[in-house]
């Protein structure tokens, strides 16, 4: 069904991926500052950055390593890959045999792995003290992480993706199942802390004790920068796809017509929409946590996984 | 080909190991270290190619000696599939670990017996590949036995040091407790009264065993192999004794001969058991999810770079008996092609975790050789000094991390896939359980990648924190081969999984109760599990991977003008900047280390002294703590005191007094006479 132009377009929805990624996140900020009452950067202001940073000089620490110079290719590589996995526009597509959603998040922390490798080359304590959490972080969020798999999986029968969507496509009445919408919860909950958004860690900070991205990639700087920074972006993006596309796949084209492949571009528009709105409120009313209160909000997603496997287990 | 042809390969094997041993009559320590060497990789290589042979099918190896020990049933030899996996094991493994031997013992020189060592790593490789060819009971517990006594030797080579006397002693213990309980089980196992001894006849007689007896056997082949392998609590020598161990010893050890303990629990349980009830596999994934979670929590805290490396591997044994647990428990069910992929996965994680722990370990050797630190706090910096080490050091770690797109991931992908049919088709406990093992297996992954980032970034990246480690040098050059070998194996047994999983499949086929045809699974350029629940292709993710990274990096080059500086890292104003303010490897861990407190229960020790006369002006602060183990002080501690109880009351016996001892033999003769006439 889907060769060459099915091939094609997985390639553009991945550019298109890579595209809007900025938008959503200026989206954020934006949406942030009008209800703080602030009137906001424009929208694409991060497009504005990533111009400024990619023509920049770049600093490197004379203590850097090939590692230093090796983890932004890696970081954004990955995250490039998982764009081409993740369905934006169409499902099932070609790549949709070479992984699944756990290879999806192996290849997220693939990338979490090098940007925590990156900032222990430096020698900064910063660098180091980030690595540290976002490790921390990451190694706890894996079980609540596959739990949502899980569920999804026992749902649709298959870990991968396409699969996934078009069982929930094919059967409306289970996107409001108790299992389905717990692993929704569990799966924000998990994006949240690997996208280092409120309430696990404050995008928007520069005060090194509390930060831990930021602390991460305080070495890096121009092209690099841009890279890494995009990748995250894009991370944000991949993950908002996911809760849309995966849990209300509605709209998504099964076809490669283009009104169908239009109606699909509405549809996941609305839904980044949404889910920006929703980050924007809550990162507008929550504040952060203590870096030792984060495990309890990991073991909320967790029990919510485990809940959403039994429910889907008794319901069948 | 005529399996008769297999024969000499299988005797040219042998024949590598003992010219291996033969170096112990060589005229100069380094004619010893070549000879060990030679003889190793000789031997390993020919093993290698026989178990190629056998799993490409060319049948399998049977040779009996019957005249050597008759009474005890004589010798027996067979190389089916299942062992010819661990065979290919044992000669991938032995190969660059031989090379790299050459060049590690030689700082052994003049200080340990170099002879003495090559007639134990000979007896060691020797006695390894035949516990996988093993056909009958004697000859499976005297190379059983022979492998525990030869590792011990080689373990406490650098005898001059107690913690190596203390490791070893510990090793010494716990598998003679294991030998114990495996007699014990082949002893119940062919305690029908028909004699017979071989696997053959014993497969045939557990059939008929009453279930005590067979639940017996199950218990004690998991304390008794168990105790090899490292499952939680039997794991406590594993941190103890392969630290101590030279580092290529090291790597056979964690790398290949933990395995055979899996390999006997499969031989004994799968294959002459057939499987059982229910509880053995819930029994086994238990243990499993255990023995992980403990392996890589303490793995995590660990400074040590060598004990870190053994407690990963115990975290990596638990992740292997957690599958084959499923497997058990699959085939109870009667789902037998979940099952078989169960043991796949498991199996296919026991050939990953070779080619990865192999090469860490030998990293970690060339990080003692070029130091002779093993602290990670103190090291630092070698990636600049140690190219070579580093380089391989970082492929072994994101391949331990389970991170795409080398082995580790793929194995650990398929540990995840087979237990998602049991989720879907079983009892609700069981679902609940592989749900919970499910999120096990995550864990595990998140913390192994959370330690092995601290282990190489805090060891080989930013500067030294020590003279020592700023001074490191360089391996030689067939310890740089050796590790580039196995380092190499990693990305390679990623893109050959397909190969190597249909050998494994062929391997498990029609094992007790397993599918005769068919492996379940598809394993064409995409992995395919049972039911197309799941595809992946490690070939496409590394493809694509690659391919995105280099377009990222051609595109950075064709946009960006910019130029490139090199400077101070940037610290907030401060002039220079010292390894003291780098993050240490217990400062790296320290958030984990709070949030599983309650495992842990560390004992802090902060002391600050003051300026004399101002409280606000610090001298010294003096951070100590240390983690004891409570499960091992609450197990072994009483277990010790026992035993030291037990043997000082045994040794009022000797007195000294050659006239209690006359006694004792007087007594012990009118014991033996009175019993012969009263029968």
């Amino acid at each position: 069904m889907f060769d060459m132009a099915g091939v094609a377009v997985e390639i553009g929805q991945a550019l298109l991926a890579l595209a809007m990624a900025p938008a959503l996140v200026g989206f954020i900020r934006w949406m942030k500052a009008r209800m703080q009452n602030r009137r906001g950067a424009p929208i694409w202001q991060p497009y504005s950055e990533l111009r400024k940073l990619f023509r920049k000089d770049m600093v490197v620490s004379r203590h850097a390593s090939w590692v230093f110079h090796l983890a932004p290719f890696v970081i954004f590589g990955s995250t490039i890959v998982v764009s081409l996995l993740v369905p934006v526009l169409v499902t099932p597509l070609p790549f949709n045999a070479v992984a699944d959603l756990f290879a999806v998040v192996y290849l997220l922390l693939l990338g979490t792995a090098f940007l925590a490798l990156a900032g222990l080359d430096t020698g900064s304590a910063f660098g180091g003290m980030g690595s540290s959490r976002e490790m921390t972080i990451a190694a706890i969020s894996e079980p609540a992480i596959a739990l949502a798999i899980l569920s999804l999986a026992l749902a649709a029968g298959s870990t991968n993706l396409g699969e996934i969507a078009a069982r929930t496509i094919a059967r409306p009445s289970s996107a409001l199942s108790p299992g389905h919408v717990m692993a929704f919860v569990a799966l924000f909950i998990v994006m949240l802390a690997e996208t280092g958004r409120l309430p696990v860690d404050n995008p928007a900070t520069h005060l090194e004790l509390t930060m831990i991205h930021e602390a991460m990639i305080l070495e890096y700087s121009g092209p690099y920068l841009a890279l890494v920074e995009w990748a995250s972006w894009l991370k944000l993006l991949v993950f908002a796809t996911l809760a849309g596309n995966l849990f209300v796949p509605w709209g998504l084209a099964t076809s490669l017509a283009p009104a169908a492949l239009a109606v699909a571009f509405a549809t996941t528009l609305a839904k980044l929409v949404a889910v920006a709105v929703g980050v924007a409120v809550l990162e507008t009313r929550v504040a952060k946590l203590r870096l030792f209160r984060v495990p309890e909000l990991l073991a909320v997603s967790f029990v919510l996984g485990l809940l959403a496997v039994a429910s889907s287990f008794s319901v069948r | 080909m005529n399996a008769n042809a297999l024969v000499p390969l299988f005797w040219a094997m042998c024949g590598g190991f003992v010219l291996a041993c033969g170096g112990a009559l060589s005229p100069s320590p380094r004619v010893a270290r070549g000879m060990t060497a030679i003889g190793s990789a000789a031997g390993a290589a020919a093993g290698l190619w026989l178990a190629i042979l056998v799993l490409a099918g060319a049948g399998s190896v049977s040779i009996d000696i019957p005249s050597v020990l008759a009474a005890a049933g004589g010798l027996s030899f067979r190389l089916d599939r299942l062992g010819a996996i661990f065979l290919a094991v044992i000669g991938g493994v032995t190969i660059p670990v031989a090379i790299y031997g050459f060049g590690y013992t030689g700082g052994y020189d003049g200080r340990y017996s170099m002879r003495w060592m090559a007639l134990q790593s000979g007896a060691f490789l020797l006695s390894m590949s035949l516990v996988v060819s093993a056909a009958n009971v004697l000859t499976f517990l005297l190379a059983w036995e022979l492998m525990a006594l030869s590792s011990w030797f080689l373990v406490i080579t650098e005898h001059d040091r107690p913690e190596t006397v203390r490791g070893g002693l510990w090793y010494l213990s716990m598998t003679h407790m294991g030998v114990l309980a495996l007699l014990a089980a082949f002893f119940l196992l062919g305690g029908d009264g028909t004699g017979a001894w071989t696997f053959d006849a014993l497969r045939d007689g557990a059939a008929g065993a009453p279930p005590g007896t067979r639940d017996a056997i199950f218990l004690l082949a998991l304390v008794g192999f168990g105790s090899k392998a490292g499952v939680v609590p039997l794991h406590v020598w594993l941190p103890r004794a392969h630290p101590a161990a030279p580092s290529h010893v090291s790597a056979l050890m964690s790398a290949v001969m933990v395995k055979l303990g899996v390999y006997g629990l499969l031989r004994m349980v799968l294959d002459l058991l057939g499987g059982g009830p229910a509880w053995w596999g819930v029994v086994l994934v238990t243990v499993g999810a255990a023995t992980a979670l403990t392996g890589v929590l303490y793995a995590l805290v660990d400074d040590d770079l060598k004990r870190l490396l053994a407690y990963s591997t115990v975290e990596n044994v638990g992740l292997i008996v957690l599958g084959a647990g499923a497997g058990f428990l699959f085939l109870s069910l009667g789902q037998s092609t979940a099952a078989a992929l169960a043991f796949a996965a498991a199996l296919l994680h026991v050939v990953n975790h070779a080619a990865f722990k192999g090469v860490l370990f030998l990293g970690a050797g060339s990080v003692l050789h070029a130091t002779g630190v093993r602290d990670i706090n103190r090291l630092g910096g070698l990636v600049k000094r140690t190219p070579w080490t580093a380089a391989t050091f970082f492929v072994g770690s994101l391949s331990i991390a389970a991170l795409p797109p080398f082995n580790g991931f793929v194995s650990e992908w398929l540990l995840f896939q087979s237990f998602l049919p049991g989720v879907a088709s079983s009892r609700a406990s069981i679902a609940v359980l592989l749900t919970l093992g499910v999120g096990a297996l995550a864990l595990t992954g998140g913390l192994a990648a959370a330690t092995f980032v601290k282990a190489f970034g805090i060891s080989f990246l930013a500067m030294p924190r020590s003279p020592e480690a700023g001074n490191a040098h360089e391996a030689g050059r067939a310890m740089r081969a050796g590790m580039a070998v196995l380092a190499i194996a990693c990305p390679v047994l990623a893109l050959a999984t397909v190969p190597v999983l249909s050998a494994i499949s062929g391997a498990l086929r029609g094992l007790g109760g397993l599918p005769v045809s068919g492996t379940g699974f598809h394993a064409g350029a995409t992995l395919e599990t049972p039911q197309a629940l799941a595809r992946m292709s490690p070939v496409a993710i590394m493809a694509v991977l690659v391919s995105a990274g280099t377009g990222a990096w051609l595109a950075m080059r064709l946009v960006s003008r910019g130029r490139r500086r090199i400077d101070d890292t940037w610290g907030c104003g401060r002039i220079g900047q010292t390894p003291r303010m780098e993050y240490t490897s217990t400062a790296f861990a320290e958030p984990l280390r709070r949030i599983f407190g309650e495992l842990y229960r560390p004992t802090d020790d902060l002391t600050v002294t003051e300026q004399p006369g101002s409280p606000y002006h610090i001298r010294a602060i003096t951070y100590r703590t240390q983690l004891h183990p409570w499960f091992e002080r609450g197990v072994y501690g009483p277990l010790m005191q026992a035993t030291t109880t037990l043997a000082s009351r045994v040794r009022a016996l000797q007195s000294g007094s050659i006239n209690a001892y006359l006694a004792y033999i007087v007594l012990v003769l009118v014991v033996l006479l009175g019993m012969v006439i009263g029968f």
